[in-house]
């Protein structure tokens, strides 16, 4: 919990990673290329004082994901998202397996998502279902970029993702968190764009599409596919740390998307341990637009909800007595906004 | 520019090719989702001149940018290189990218995207290339706009208003720029504000439209500033300055 003149605030960590980069586990010149590459994201953002070494970055331990998170970070709650990568990594990156050693010490401290292989197919399905009544996992987490022996990524509207979707209604795993990567087959399409993730919400309107990165480098398809589907939210993770290094552009990204989305449907996330929740929280909680703007007003109340109000109300997590935005919220935005007309769309998306 | 321009060794024989001309070449290749052209985003990172033979060598802002938008950097590049006066032979190389093989050998054996790429690809990068052009147009649009707003006119005004009728600026310049590549009408009868396939936005559409433009550049110059940063960080360069901020 953070508090900061008077006002309360339950804390959600919507994304958050128990990673193993270590060199004994990183498998060949992508999982180097990888966690060098995660670790640019971490030194360019970060205060300084925040930033680690290459080594501890590789792979940290379960004291220091603690104290973190939960003794300097102010989270309450916080989900993991795993990331397998094994094509790049001997034992993974971060699967469910490892983040539910955490889980099973600190069972109040984490929400355990999982994650399906729909290129596996009926073993796939198979997989996913054990995965799920093991872990008891409430969302999964989607790498669209994953590779898997020749292929390069896959799409939510490819017909095997679909029957996993189907699988995951049926099983209750209502959280669907959509993570876009550079590559996708076929590789001269644009593997950012969004428009599966359009078509996925339209067919599983009982499902929540939570896109990762607020769809980042694809802010317009985002807010784009946000007024069409009101079961798709933006996670923050990555749009967050902007708020230290360009804080006008990040007024500009979360005043977009709560225009386009509304307050009801965005999700706090640090990434950890790409970034420390502690000042990001901090800088969120004080944080005014620096520019001139006509975005909607961040008050105390829409940060309250972005910072965990939303999450919890995804994940059926228990909130403190004295912790409320003053109103329900809808789980999705029902302030009327313009819709776009059909020829000012200018992505990939299929009209 | 940030990146290191090598001395250029000695030439021998044929007209000498001047090293301004494939600078100026490079700087007419953009990123095509990021909208601006490579040397200013610091892309190019090496320029040797020998005689009638180029060298050049681009850097991308991390190992795992995406391929289809690195290779079309580089066969332009390629391109632009190879028509400078004076140029026999040229080499465009990319350097510290998870295809960079791929891409490299395929730019110099002239095979294309999809072959490139055996087996991952389906076509070649032309649909690609429309939708962010598509997406630049929007952007320049909204940079010209803008300017005129800030300079007085009122939305109002904006669906009159034909190209004909706009002073000479360089986000004017810019935005026919874009219009042209797209094989849009870019007379002075022309509407000045129009969707992306050249129609007219009608005035009940106009202030809906400009909402989505300003989205649309806050998207593109956003992914640029942090592009910036990461290659900063990448390479030890010195911190970029953004203007937006």
């Amino acid at each position: 919990m953070y508090e900061k003149d008077g006002e309360k605030y339950f804390v959600v960590d919507g994304h958050t990673h128990f990673w193993d980069a270590s060199e004994e586990n990183t498998k060949n010149k992508y999982g180097e290329g990888f966690i060098r590459c995660f670790y640019d994201y971490h030194k360019n953002l970060s205060p300084e004082e925040y930033v680690w070494p290459l080594e501890k970055y590789r792979k940290y331990d379960e004291p220091t994901m603690m104290k973190d998170l939960f003794e300097d970070g102010y989270v309450d709650v916080a989900i993991f998202q795993p990331t397998y990568l094994t094509d790049f990594y001997h034992k993974g990156f971060n699967t469910t397996e490892q983040d539910a050693v955490l889980k099973d010490k600190y069972p109040d401290k984490f929400v355990l998502n999982t994650s399906f292989e729909p290129r596996l197919g009926e073993a796939g399905l198979a997989q996913f279902e054990e995965k799920v009544a093991k872990y008891g996992s409430k969302g999964v987490k989607l790498y669209t970029a994953e590779w898997h022996d020749a292929s390069k990524g896959w799409k939510l509207t490819d017909p095997w993702a679909l029957r996993h979707l189907e699988k995951a209604q049926e099983l209750g795993v209502t959280n669907i968190h959509v993570h876009k990567g550079p590559t996708i087959w076929p590789l001269n399409r644009d593997s950012f764009d969004l428009a599966d993730v359009d078509d996925a919400a339209s067919t599983f309107p009982e499902l929540n599409f939570i896109v990762e990165h607020v769809g980042l480098p694809r802010l317009e398809d985002m807010c784009w596919i946000g007024t069409q589907e009101p079961n798709v939210y933006g996670g923050l993770a990555v749009a967050m740390p902007f708020i230290h290094t360009r804080p006008a552009y990040f007024g500009q990204i979360v005043g977009e998307l709560l225009y386009w989305l509304g307050e009801d449907r965005l999700l706090f996330a640090s990434d950890y341990a790409l970034w420390h929740p502690k000042w990001l929280v901090e800088k969120f909680v004080d944080y005014q637009y620096p520019m001139e703007n006509e975005y909607p007003e961040l008050t105390a109340n829409v940060k309250r909800k972005i910072l965990g109000l939303n999450a919890a109300k995804l994940y059926d997590l228990k909130v403190p007595e004295g912790v409320s935005a003053g109103d329900d919220g809808t789980g999705q935005d029902v302030t009327e906004k313009p819709a776009i007309p059909v020829e000012a769309s200018v992505g990939g998306h299929s009209e | 520019m940030t990146e290191t321009i090598w001395a250029g060794g000695p030439r021998t024989g044929g007209p000498p090719v001047d090293r301004s001309a494939v600078l100026e070449a490079l700087g007419s290749v953009r990123d095509p989702e990021l909208d601006e052209p490579l040397p200013g985003l610091g892309f190019v990172s090496g320029l040797e001149v020998e005689g009638g033979t180029v060298r050049v060598h681009l850097r991308l802002p991390t190992y795992f940018c995406a391929p289809n938008f690195a290779y079309l950097m580089v066969a332009d590049a390629d391109t632009a290189v190879r028509s400078v006066p004076g140029v026999r032979q040229a080499e465009v190389v990319l350097d510290d990218h998870f295809t960079s093989e791929e891409i490299n050998s395929g730019i110099a054996q002239r095979r294309g995207f999809q072959q490139s790429f055996d087996g991952l690809a389906d076509d070649e990068l032309d649909e690609l290339r429309t939708v962010f052009r598509r997406k630049a147009l929007v952007n320049r649009q909204q940079r010209l706009v803008k300017a005129l707003l800030d300079a007085g006119r009122t939305t109002a005004e904006l669906s009159r208003l034909r190209l004909g009728d706009l002073p000479a600026s360089p986000e004017l310049a810019a935005y026919l720029e874009r219009r042209a590549e797209l094989g849009l009408d870019v007379g002075p009868e022309a509407p000045l504000v129009i969707d992306t396939d050249g129609k007219p936005i009608p005035p009940e559409l106009l202030e809906r439209h400009l909402q989505f433009a300003r989205l649309t550049r806050v998207s593109i110059e956003g992914n640029a500033g942090f592009c910036r940063g990461m290659l900063a960080t990448r390479y030890d360069l010195p911190t970029p300055t953004v203007a937006a901020d």
